[in-house]
Protein backbone atom coordinates (compact mmCIF):
# COMPACT_ATOMS: atom_id res chain seq x y z
CA UNK A 1 0.00 0.00 0.00
CA UNK A 2 2.99 2.22 0.48
CA UNK A 3 3.53 2.44 -3.24
CA UNK A 4 -0.01 3.56 -3.99
CA UNK A 5 -0.05 6.47 -1.56
CA UNK A 6 0.10 9.11 -4.21
CA UNK A 7 -2.78 7.76 -6.28
CA UNK A 8 -5.29 9.11 -3.79
CA UNK A 9 -4.14 12.68 -4.01
CA UNK A 10 -4.54 15.22 -1.25
CA UNK A 11 -2.18 15.68 1.66
CA UNK A 12 0.08 12.79 2.62
CA UNK A 13 1.71 13.35 6.00
CA UNK A 14 5.04 11.61 6.61
CA UNK A 15 5.67 11.61 10.35
CA UNK A 16 9.23 10.78 11.29
CA UNK A 17 11.37 10.97 14.40
CA UNK A 18 15.03 11.38 15.29
CA UNK A 19 15.61 7.62 15.34
CA UNK A 20 13.73 6.94 12.09
CA UNK A 21 14.22 9.68 9.58
CA UNK A 22 11.72 10.17 6.81
CA UNK A 23 13.58 12.09 4.13
CA UNK A 24 14.60 8.90 2.31
CA UNK A 25 10.96 7.82 2.08
CA UNK A 26 10.04 11.28 0.86
CA UNK A 27 12.69 11.03 -1.84
CA UNK A 28 11.52 7.53 -2.78
CA UNK A 29 7.95 8.78 -3.23
CA UNK A 30 9.19 11.80 -5.19
CA UNK A 31 11.10 9.46 -7.48
CA UNK A 32 7.98 7.36 -7.97
CA UNK A 33 5.91 10.36 -9.03
CA UNK A 34 8.63 11.55 -11.35
CA UNK A 35 8.76 8.14 -12.99
CA UNK A 36 4.99 8.25 -13.47
CA UNK A 37 5.43 11.38 -15.52
CA UNK A 38 4.00 13.85 -13.03
CA UNK A 39 5.33 17.31 -12.42
CA UNK A 40 7.20 17.39 -9.13
CA UNK A 41 7.85 20.57 -7.18
CA UNK A 42 9.98 20.54 -4.07
CA UNK A 43 9.92 23.26 -1.43
CA UNK A 44 13.30 22.65 0.15
CA UNK A 45 13.75 24.36 3.50
CA UNK A 46 15.91 21.92 5.42
CA UNK A 47 18.53 20.52 3.10
CA UNK A 48 20.43 21.97 0.21
CA UNK A 49 19.44 21.30 -3.37
CA UNK A 50 22.51 19.14 -3.95
CA UNK A 51 21.78 17.01 -0.95
CA UNK A 52 18.18 16.50 -2.03
CA UNK A 53 19.05 15.66 -5.60
CA UNK A 54 21.81 13.28 -4.50
CA UNK A 55 21.03 9.70 -5.42
CA UNK A 56 18.64 10.54 -8.25
CA UNK A 57 19.70 9.93 -11.80
CA UNK A 58 19.62 12.70 -14.34
CA UNK A 59 16.26 11.99 -15.97
CA UNK A 60 14.53 12.21 -12.63
CA UNK A 61 16.50 15.30 -11.70
CA UNK A 62 15.34 16.96 -14.88
CA UNK A 63 11.73 16.53 -13.86
CA UNK A 64 12.19 17.96 -10.38
CA UNK A 65 11.65 21.67 -9.87
CA UNK A 66 13.44 22.72 -6.69
CA UNK A 67 12.41 25.88 -4.88
CA UNK A 68 15.36 26.75 -2.67
CA UNK A 69 14.46 28.02 0.77
CA UNK A 70 17.55 26.54 2.38
CA UNK A 71 20.24 29.04 1.59
CA UNK A 72 18.56 32.19 2.83
CA UNK A 73 15.01 31.58 4.01
CA UNK A 74 14.73 34.65 6.21
CA UNK A 75 16.47 36.99 3.80
CA UNK A 76 19.38 37.78 6.12
CA UNK A 77 21.68 38.45 3.24
CA UNK A 78 19.35 41.20 2.02
CA UNK A 79 19.87 40.34 -1.61
CA UNK A 80 17.25 40.28 -4.32
CA UNK A 81 17.59 36.54 -4.78
CA UNK A 82 15.01 35.71 -2.13
CA UNK A 83 11.85 34.32 -3.66
CA UNK A 84 8.97 36.70 -3.08
CA UNK A 85 6.20 35.66 -0.74
CA UNK A 86 8.25 33.03 0.99
CA UNK A 87 7.36 29.36 0.87
CA UNK A 88 3.60 29.94 0.94
CA UNK A 89 3.84 32.32 -1.97
CA UNK A 90 5.73 29.68 -3.92
CA UNK A 91 3.09 27.12 -2.98
CA UNK A 92 0.28 29.31 -4.26
CA UNK A 93 2.23 30.08 -7.42
CA UNK A 94 2.58 26.38 -8.17
CA UNK A 95 -1.17 25.95 -7.89
CA UNK A 96 -1.94 28.83 -10.21
CA UNK A 97 -0.23 26.97 -13.02
CA UNK A 98 -1.94 26.90 -16.34
CA UNK A 99 -1.08 23.46 -17.66
CA UNK A 100 -3.23 20.55 -16.58
CA UNK A 101 -1.85 17.29 -15.40
CA UNK A 102 -1.16 15.75 -12.06
CA UNK A 103 1.26 17.57 -9.81
CA UNK A 104 3.14 16.38 -6.75
CA UNK A 105 4.40 18.94 -4.27
CA UNK A 106 6.93 17.78 -1.70
CA UNK A 107 7.26 19.96 1.42
CA UNK A 108 10.63 19.46 3.07
CA UNK A 109 9.70 20.08 5.63
CA UNK A 110 6.27 20.86 7.04
CA UNK A 111 7.93 21.21 10.46
CA UNK A 112 9.99 24.11 9.23
CA UNK A 113 6.88 25.81 7.89
CA UNK A 114 4.97 25.12 11.07
CA UNK A 115 7.73 26.67 13.20
CA UNK A 116 7.91 29.82 11.11
CA UNK A 117 4.30 30.41 10.10
CA UNK A 118 1.13 30.53 12.13
CA UNK A 119 -0.58 27.16 12.19
CA UNK A 120 -3.87 28.55 10.87
CA UNK A 121 -2.25 30.18 7.84
CA UNK A 122 -0.43 27.00 6.98
CA UNK A 123 -3.52 24.84 7.37
CA UNK A 124 -5.58 27.18 5.20
CA UNK A 125 -2.93 27.15 2.49
CA UNK A 126 -2.67 23.36 2.58
CA UNK A 127 -6.43 23.02 2.45
CA UNK A 128 -6.62 25.34 -0.53
CA UNK A 129 -3.88 23.44 -2.33
CA UNK A 130 -5.11 19.94 -1.77
CA UNK A 131 -8.76 20.67 -2.48
CA UNK A 132 -8.10 22.64 -5.58
CA UNK A 133 -10.65 20.93 -7.80
CA UNK A 134 -13.37 22.47 -5.68
CA UNK A 135 -12.38 26.05 -6.40
CA UNK A 136 -14.87 27.88 -8.63
CA UNK A 137 -14.24 30.18 -11.53
CA UNK A 138 -11.51 28.07 -13.01
CA UNK A 139 -12.33 27.16 -16.54
CA UNK A 140 -9.33 24.98 -17.30
CA UNK A 141 -9.47 21.43 -16.03
CA UNK A 142 -7.07 21.04 -13.15
CA UNK A 143 -5.23 17.83 -12.52
CA UNK A 144 -4.85 15.98 -9.28
CA UNK A 145 -2.61 17.60 -6.71
CA UNK A 146 -0.71 15.47 -4.21
CA UNK A 147 1.12 17.15 -1.38
CA UNK A 148 3.77 15.19 0.50
CA UNK A 149 4.60 16.80 3.81
CA UNK A 150 7.49 15.70 6.00
CA UNK A 151 6.67 16.33 9.66
CA UNK A 152 9.05 15.84 12.57
CA UNK A 153 6.74 14.69 15.30
CA UNK A 154 8.75 15.68 18.34
CA UNK A 155 8.96 19.33 17.44
CA UNK A 156 5.30 20.17 17.77
CA UNK A 157 2.60 19.91 20.33
CA UNK A 158 -0.51 17.81 19.90
CA UNK A 159 -2.58 20.78 18.68
CA UNK A 160 -0.78 21.60 15.41
CA UNK A 161 -0.07 17.94 14.71
CA UNK A 162 -3.73 17.12 15.22
CA UNK A 163 -4.79 19.95 12.90
CA UNK A 164 -2.47 18.73 10.14
CA UNK A 165 -3.53 15.19 10.74
CA UNK A 166 -7.18 16.07 10.22
CA UNK A 167 -6.31 17.74 6.93
CA UNK A 168 -4.40 14.75 5.67
CA UNK A 169 -5.89 12.03 3.52
CA UNK A 170 -3.07 9.67 4.40
CA UNK A 171 -0.74 9.56 7.35
CA UNK A 172 2.43 7.49 7.36
CA UNK A 173 4.22 7.13 10.70
CA UNK A 174 7.75 5.77 10.53
CA UNK A 175 9.16 3.56 13.19
CA UNK A 176 10.24 0.05 13.77
CA UNK A 177 8.18 -3.04 14.37
CA UNK A 178 9.89 -6.22 15.55
CA UNK A 179 13.27 -4.71 14.95
CA UNK A 180 12.81 -3.67 11.35
CA UNK A 181 11.90 -0.38 9.73
CA UNK A 182 8.18 -0.13 9.18
CA UNK A 183 5.57 2.39 8.19
CA UNK A 184 2.20 2.60 9.86
CA UNK A 185 -0.23 3.86 7.23
CA UNK A 186 -3.56 5.40 8.11
CA UNK A 187 -5.69 6.10 5.08
CA UNK A 188 -8.86 8.17 5.03
CA UNK A 189 -10.89 7.76 1.88
CA UNK A 190 -14.02 9.83 1.42
CA UNK A 191 -17.19 8.04 2.48
CA UNK A 192 -15.26 5.03 3.70
CA UNK A 193 -13.91 3.89 7.00
CA UNK A 194 -10.28 4.81 7.64
CA UNK A 195 -7.97 1.86 7.11
CA UNK A 196 -4.66 1.30 8.77
CA UNK A 197 -1.93 -1.19 8.13
CA UNK A 198 1.73 -1.71 8.88
CA UNK A 199 4.15 -2.16 6.03
CA UNK A 200 7.77 -3.22 6.40
CA UNK A 201 10.06 -1.62 3.90
CA UNK A 202 13.55 -0.50 3.13
CA UNK A 203 14.93 2.13 0.80
CA UNK A 204 17.53 1.01 -1.71
CA UNK A 205 20.52 3.23 -2.50
CA UNK A 206 18.87 4.48 -5.68
CA UNK A 207 15.79 5.51 -3.66
CA UNK A 208 13.46 2.86 -4.91
CA UNK A 209 11.09 1.32 -2.40
CA UNK A 210 11.62 -2.26 -1.39
CA UNK A 211 8.48 -3.59 0.29
CA UNK A 212 8.99 -6.51 2.61
CA UNK A 213 6.70 -9.04 4.20
CA UNK A 214 8.00 -8.68 7.65
CA UNK A 215 10.98 -9.70 9.73
CA UNK A 216 11.93 -13.24 8.77
CA UNK A 217 11.52 -15.73 11.59
CA UNK A 218 14.76 -17.55 10.78
CA UNK A 219 16.96 -14.55 11.26
CA UNK A 220 17.86 -14.56 14.92
CA UNK A 221 20.61 -12.07 15.49
CA UNK A 222 21.90 -13.65 18.68
CA UNK A 223 22.27 -17.39 17.91
CA UNK A 224 25.31 -18.34 15.93
CA UNK A 225 25.45 -22.00 14.81
CA UNK A 226 29.23 -21.92 14.36
CA UNK A 227 29.99 -21.50 18.05
CA UNK A 228 29.64 -24.91 19.84
CA UNK A 229 27.84 -24.87 23.17
CA UNK A 230 30.31 -24.47 25.99
CA UNK A 231 30.41 -27.10 28.77
CA UNK A 232 30.57 -25.14 32.04
CA UNK A 233 31.85 -28.09 34.11
CA UNK A 234 35.22 -28.39 32.35
CA UNK A 235 37.33 -26.04 34.46
CA UNK A 236 35.96 -26.51 37.97
CA UNK A 237 38.06 -27.12 41.07
CA UNK A 238 35.52 -29.55 42.49
CA UNK A 239 33.99 -32.74 41.10
CA UNK A 240 30.46 -32.56 39.79
CA UNK A 241 30.40 -36.03 38.22
CA UNK A 242 29.37 -39.33 39.86
CA UNK A 243 31.07 -42.67 39.32
CA UNK A 244 28.95 -45.77 38.56
CA UNK A 245 29.08 -47.15 42.11
CA UNK A 246 28.19 -43.77 43.57
CA UNK A 247 25.28 -43.48 41.22
CA UNK A 248 23.95 -46.92 42.17
CA UNK A 249 24.24 -46.17 45.87
CA UNK A 250 22.46 -42.88 45.34
CA UNK A 251 19.60 -44.47 43.44
CA UNK A 252 19.04 -47.20 45.99
CA UNK A 253 18.97 -44.89 48.98
CA UNK A 254 15.62 -44.57 50.70
CA UNK A 255 14.97 -41.10 51.92
CA UNK A 256 14.19 -40.85 55.63
CA UNK A 257 10.82 -39.15 55.24
CA UNK A 258 9.62 -41.07 52.23
CA UNK A 259 6.62 -43.15 53.31
CA UNK A 260 7.01 -46.42 51.50
CA UNK A 261 5.08 -49.61 52.20
CA UNK A 262 8.00 -51.16 54.13
CA UNK A 263 8.05 -48.28 56.50
CA UNK A 264 4.33 -48.53 56.99
CA UNK A 265 4.58 -52.20 57.99
CA UNK A 266 7.46 -51.46 60.32
CA UNK A 267 5.46 -48.87 62.19
CA UNK A 268 2.34 -50.99 62.47
CA UNK A 269 4.16 -54.03 63.78
CA UNK A 270 6.02 -53.35 67.02
CA UNK A 271 9.55 -54.63 66.84
CA UNK A 272 10.15 -57.56 69.14
CA UNK A 273 13.57 -56.63 70.43
CA UNK A 274 12.65 -53.19 71.60
CA UNK A 275 11.50 -52.87 75.23
CA UNK A 276 9.04 -50.17 76.05
CA UNK A 277 10.57 -47.50 78.17
CA UNK A 278 9.63 -47.04 81.80
CA UNK A 279 9.48 -43.88 83.82
CA UNK A 280 10.29 -44.20 87.52
CA UNK A 281 8.87 -41.36 89.58
CA UNK A 282 9.04 -40.75 93.27
CA UNK A 283 6.80 -37.88 94.35
CA UNK A 284 8.36 -35.18 96.51
CA UNK A 285 6.91 -33.91 99.75
CA UNK A 286 5.37 -30.90 98.04
CA UNK A 287 3.86 -32.71 95.15
CA UNK A 288 0.15 -32.86 95.07
CA UNK A 289 -1.35 -35.44 92.80
CA UNK A 290 -4.78 -33.95 93.07
CA UNK A 291 -6.02 -33.60 89.50
CA UNK A 292 -8.84 -31.25 90.42
CA UNK A 293 -6.62 -28.64 92.00
CA UNK A 294 -3.18 -28.91 90.41
CA UNK A 295 -2.05 -25.42 91.50
CA UNK A 296 -3.13 -25.93 95.03
CA UNK A 297 -4.63 -22.52 95.39
CA UNK A 298 -8.26 -23.17 95.82
CA UNK A 299 -9.38 -22.09 99.20
CA UNK A 300 -11.91 -24.66 99.98
CA UNK B 1 41.47 14.08 21.65
CA UNK B 2 40.63 10.67 22.94
CA UNK B 3 41.96 7.92 20.73
CA UNK B 4 39.40 5.40 21.95
CA UNK B 5 36.56 7.68 20.96
CA UNK B 6 38.12 8.09 17.50
CA UNK B 7 38.12 4.32 17.17
CA UNK B 8 34.48 4.09 18.15
CA UNK B 9 33.53 6.75 15.63
CA UNK B 10 35.87 5.22 13.06
CA UNK B 11 37.60 8.47 12.28
CA UNK B 12 41.01 10.14 12.56
CA UNK B 13 42.04 13.77 12.14
CA UNK B 14 43.45 12.95 8.71
CA UNK B 15 40.38 11.40 7.20
CA UNK B 16 37.40 12.97 8.91
CA UNK B 17 34.24 13.49 6.88
CA UNK B 18 33.35 16.99 5.83
CA UNK B 19 30.07 18.83 5.70
CA UNK B 20 28.69 17.13 8.81
CA UNK B 21 26.85 18.41 11.83
CA UNK B 22 27.59 16.55 15.05
CA UNK B 23 25.26 17.02 18.00
CA UNK B 24 26.58 16.45 21.51
CA UNK B 25 23.97 16.18 24.17
CA UNK B 26 24.18 15.32 27.84
CA UNK B 27 21.53 14.25 30.28
CA UNK B 28 22.11 13.99 34.03
CA UNK B 29 25.84 14.22 33.56
CA UNK B 30 28.52 16.55 32.22
CA UNK B 31 29.21 16.02 28.55
CA UNK B 32 31.84 18.70 28.20
CA UNK B 33 34.60 16.10 27.76
CA UNK B 34 33.18 15.60 24.27
CA UNK B 35 33.64 19.29 23.53
CA UNK B 36 37.28 19.13 24.59
CA UNK B 37 37.73 16.04 22.45
CA UNK B 38 36.40 17.68 19.31
CA UNK B 39 38.27 20.92 19.95
CA UNK B 40 41.60 19.14 20.14
CA UNK B 41 40.61 16.80 17.29
CA UNK B 42 39.95 19.59 14.83
CA UNK B 43 42.95 21.66 15.93
CA UNK B 44 45.14 18.64 15.30
CA UNK B 45 43.45 18.16 11.92
CA UNK B 46 44.75 21.62 11.00
CA UNK B 47 41.28 23.09 10.61
CA UNK B 48 40.27 26.67 11.11
CA UNK B 49 38.12 26.56 14.22
CA UNK B 50 35.58 29.13 15.35
CA UNK B 51 34.66 28.40 18.96
CA UNK B 52 31.59 30.11 20.39
CA UNK B 53 32.31 29.41 24.05
CA UNK B 54 29.39 30.58 26.15
CA UNK B 55 29.77 28.23 29.05
CA UNK B 56 33.36 28.46 30.35
CA UNK B 57 36.26 30.85 30.19
CA UNK B 58 39.16 30.68 27.76
CA UNK B 59 41.62 29.58 30.43
CA UNK B 60 39.45 26.61 31.34
CA UNK B 61 39.50 25.27 27.80
CA UNK B 62 43.19 26.06 27.55
CA UNK B 63 44.08 24.08 30.65
CA UNK B 64 42.12 21.04 29.51
CA UNK B 65 43.43 21.45 25.99
CA UNK B 66 47.01 21.31 27.22
CA UNK B 67 46.30 17.96 28.84
CA UNK B 68 45.06 16.77 25.46
CA UNK B 69 48.06 18.12 23.61
CA UNK B 70 46.85 21.40 22.06
CA UNK B 71 47.75 24.93 23.04
CA UNK B 72 44.83 27.28 22.52
CA UNK B 73 46.85 30.44 23.09
CA UNK B 74 49.26 29.54 20.32
CA UNK B 75 46.42 28.50 18.03
CA UNK B 76 44.69 31.81 18.62
CA UNK B 77 47.81 33.77 17.88
CA UNK B 78 48.45 31.82 14.71
CA UNK B 79 44.97 32.60 13.49
CA UNK B 80 43.84 28.99 13.54
CA UNK B 81 41.39 29.53 16.40
CA UNK B 82 38.81 32.29 16.59
CA UNK B 83 37.51 32.30 20.15
CA UNK B 84 34.37 34.10 21.25
CA UNK B 85 34.55 34.12 25.03
CA UNK B 86 30.91 34.60 25.94
CA UNK B 87 31.50 35.33 29.60
CA UNK B 88 33.87 38.22 28.87
CA UNK B 89 32.25 39.70 25.79
CA UNK B 90 28.80 39.71 27.36
CA UNK B 91 30.07 42.46 29.61
CA UNK B 92 31.66 44.30 26.68
CA UNK B 93 28.26 44.65 25.04
CA UNK B 94 27.21 47.18 27.61
CA UNK B 95 30.38 49.26 27.51
CA UNK B 96 30.66 49.41 23.75
CA UNK B 97 29.29 52.11 21.52
CA UNK B 98 26.38 51.06 19.43
CA UNK B 99 28.00 51.58 16.04
CA UNK B 100 29.38 48.14 15.53
CA UNK B 101 27.07 45.19 15.91
CA UNK B 102 28.37 42.91 18.60
CA UNK B 103 27.87 39.15 18.25
CA UNK B 104 25.96 39.09 21.52
CA UNK B 105 23.89 42.10 20.54
CA UNK B 106 20.70 40.36 21.59
CA UNK B 107 21.62 40.92 25.23
CA UNK B 108 21.09 44.62 24.77
CA UNK B 109 17.80 44.46 22.99
CA UNK B 110 14.52 43.97 24.73
CA UNK B 111 12.95 41.88 21.99
CA UNK B 112 15.78 40.38 20.03
CA UNK B 113 14.19 38.59 17.14
CA UNK B 114 17.12 36.72 15.74
CA UNK B 115 20.78 35.89 16.17
CA UNK B 116 21.89 37.48 12.91
CA UNK B 117 24.87 39.37 14.47
CA UNK B 118 26.18 36.14 15.96
CA UNK B 119 25.83 34.40 12.61
CA UNK B 120 27.67 37.21 10.89
CA UNK B 121 30.48 36.93 13.42
CA UNK B 122 30.78 33.20 12.63
CA UNK B 123 30.66 33.79 8.89
CA UNK B 124 33.30 36.47 9.12
CA UNK B 125 35.54 34.27 11.26
CA UNK B 126 35.40 31.27 8.97
CA UNK B 127 35.36 32.85 5.55
CA UNK B 128 38.27 31.71 3.43
CA UNK B 129 41.08 34.21 3.32
CA UNK B 130 42.45 34.92 -0.13
CA UNK B 131 46.08 34.26 0.62
CA UNK B 132 48.57 32.53 -1.64
CA UNK B 133 48.35 29.06 -0.14
CA UNK B 134 45.57 27.37 1.81
CA UNK B 135 46.83 27.20 5.38
CA UNK B 136 43.92 25.36 6.91
CA UNK B 137 42.09 22.29 5.69
CA UNK B 138 38.43 23.16 6.29
CA UNK B 139 36.48 25.35 8.70
CA UNK B 140 34.85 24.05 11.86
CA UNK B 141 32.27 25.70 14.11
CA UNK B 142 32.10 24.59 17.73
CA UNK B 143 29.39 25.84 20.09
CA UNK B 144 29.41 25.25 23.86
CA UNK B 145 26.61 25.39 24.52
CA UNK B 146 23.38 26.25 22.81
CA UNK B 147 21.11 25.95 25.84
CA UNK B 148 22.77 29.07 27.26
CA UNK B 149 21.17 31.10 24.48
CA UNK B 150 17.77 29.90 25.61
CA UNK B 151 18.57 30.91 29.16
CA UNK B 152 19.57 34.35 27.92
CA UNK B 153 16.14 34.91 26.49
CA UNK B 154 16.24 33.81 22.87
CA UNK B 155 13.41 31.65 21.60
CA UNK B 156 14.01 28.12 20.38
CA UNK B 157 13.02 29.00 16.81
CA UNK B 158 15.52 31.88 16.71
CA UNK B 159 18.31 29.58 17.88
CA UNK B 160 17.26 26.94 15.33
CA UNK B 161 17.39 29.57 12.61
CA UNK B 162 20.91 30.52 13.70
CA UNK B 163 21.96 26.86 13.45
CA UNK B 164 20.26 26.61 10.08
CA UNK B 165 22.16 29.56 8.68
CA UNK B 166 25.43 28.31 10.18
CA UNK B 167 24.79 24.93 8.59
CA UNK B 168 24.07 26.51 5.22
CA UNK B 169 27.29 28.49 5.37
CA UNK B 170 29.73 26.24 7.22
CA UNK B 171 28.59 22.76 6.18
CA UNK B 172 27.17 23.35 2.73
CA UNK B 173 28.99 26.38 1.33
CA UNK B 174 32.39 25.98 2.95
CA UNK B 175 32.27 22.16 3.27
CA UNK B 176 33.23 22.36 6.91
CA UNK B 177 31.92 20.69 10.06
CA UNK B 178 29.87 21.79 13.02
CA UNK B 179 29.85 20.46 16.57
CA UNK B 180 27.07 21.69 18.85
CA UNK B 181 26.46 20.90 22.51
CA UNK B 182 22.90 21.04 23.84
CA UNK B 183 21.94 20.09 27.37
CA UNK B 184 19.01 17.78 27.86
CA UNK B 185 17.54 18.89 31.09
CA UNK B 186 15.11 16.00 31.19
CA UNK B 187 12.62 18.47 32.54
CA UNK B 188 9.19 17.77 31.16
CA UNK B 189 8.17 21.39 31.47
CA UNK B 190 11.07 22.83 29.50
CA UNK B 191 9.41 22.76 26.10
CA UNK B 192 11.75 25.27 24.49
CA UNK B 193 14.79 23.13 25.26
CA UNK B 194 13.01 20.07 23.90
CA UNK B 195 12.16 21.85 20.67
CA UNK B 196 15.76 23.03 20.39
CA UNK B 197 17.22 19.60 21.08
CA UNK B 198 14.88 17.80 18.70
CA UNK B 199 15.25 20.46 16.04
CA UNK B 200 19.05 20.20 16.05
CA UNK B 201 18.81 16.39 16.22
CA UNK B 202 16.83 16.34 13.01
CA UNK B 203 19.46 18.48 11.31
CA UNK B 204 22.46 16.45 12.50
CA UNK B 205 24.32 13.56 10.93
CA UNK B 206 25.80 12.15 14.13
CA UNK B 207 24.44 12.35 17.66
CA UNK B 208 26.60 11.61 20.72
CA UNK B 209 24.54 11.43 23.86
CA UNK B 210 26.23 11.21 27.25
CA UNK B 211 23.89 9.99 29.95
CA UNK B 212 24.37 9.43 33.62
CA UNK B 213 23.82 5.89 34.82
CA UNK B 214 20.24 5.08 35.71
CA UNK B 215 21.41 3.69 39.02
CA UNK B 216 23.15 6.89 40.06
CA UNK B 217 26.73 7.97 40.67
CA UNK B 218 29.48 5.39 40.38
CA UNK B 219 33.18 5.89 40.98
CA UNK B 220 34.33 3.57 38.23
CA UNK B 221 31.75 4.17 35.55
CA UNK B 222 31.03 7.82 35.00
CA UNK B 223 28.30 7.41 32.45
CA UNK B 224 27.02 5.94 29.26
CA UNK B 225 27.57 7.20 25.72
CA UNK B 226 25.02 6.57 22.98
CA UNK B 227 26.21 7.04 19.42
CA UNK B 228 23.49 7.45 16.80
CA UNK B 229 24.28 7.73 13.11
CA UNK B 230 21.36 9.22 11.19
CA UNK B 231 21.59 7.34 7.97
CA UNK B 232 18.91 6.47 5.46
CA UNK B 233 16.95 3.29 5.97
CA UNK B 234 19.24 0.86 4.23
CA UNK B 235 18.96 -2.85 4.86
CA UNK B 236 22.60 -3.32 5.77
CA UNK B 237 22.84 -0.39 8.12
CA UNK B 238 20.45 -1.75 10.74
CA UNK B 239 23.02 -2.73 13.30
CA UNK B 240 25.31 0.21 12.76
CA UNK B 241 22.68 2.75 13.56
CA UNK B 242 23.09 3.02 17.29
CA UNK B 243 25.82 1.93 19.70
CA UNK B 244 26.01 2.28 23.46
CA UNK B 245 29.19 2.29 25.54
CA UNK B 246 30.02 3.12 29.12
CA UNK B 247 32.96 5.31 29.96
CA UNK B 248 35.27 6.45 32.70
CA UNK B 249 36.99 9.83 32.55
CA UNK B 250 40.60 9.83 33.65
CA UNK B 251 43.08 12.65 33.90
CA UNK B 252 44.18 12.75 30.27
CA UNK B 253 41.98 10.22 28.57
CA UNK B 254 38.62 8.57 28.58
CA UNK B 255 38.29 4.82 28.49
CA UNK B 256 35.29 3.21 26.84
CA UNK B 257 33.96 -0.28 27.37
CA UNK B 258 30.86 -2.27 26.59
CA UNK B 259 28.00 -2.11 29.04
CA UNK B 260 28.77 -4.03 32.20
CA UNK B 261 32.37 -4.71 31.20
CA UNK B 262 34.09 -2.10 33.33
CA UNK B 263 37.48 -3.37 34.53
CA UNK B 264 36.48 -2.54 38.08
CA UNK B 265 33.51 -4.87 37.92
CA UNK B 266 35.01 -7.87 36.14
Amino acid sequence: MLDSLLSLGGLVLLRDSVEWEGRSLLKALVKKSALCGEQVHILGCEVSEEEFREGFDSDINNRLVYHDFFRDPLNWSKTEEALPGGPLGALRAICKRTDPGPVTIALDSLSWLLLHLPCTTLCQALHAVSHQDACPGDSSPVGKVSVLGLLHEELHGPGPVGALSSLAQTEVTLGSTKGQASAHILCRRPRQRPTDQTQWFSILPDFSLDLQEGPSIESQPYSDPHIPPVDPTTHLTFNLHLSKKEREAKDSLILPFQFSSEKQQALLRPRPGQATSHIFYEPDAYDDLDQEDPDDDLDI
Amino acid sequence: MFVELNNLLNTTPDRAEQGKLTLLCDAKTDGSFLVHHFLSFYLKANCKVCFVALFQSFSHYNIVGQKLGVNLTVARERGQLVFLEGLKSAVDVFFQTQEEPHPLQFLREANAENLKPLFEFVREALKPVDSGEARWTYPVLLVDDLSVLLSLGMGAVAVLDFIHYCRATVCWELKGNMVILVHDSGDVEDEENDILLNGVSHQSHLILRAEGLATGFCRDVHGQLRILWRRPLQPTAQRDQSLTYQYKIQDKSVSFFAKGMSPAVL
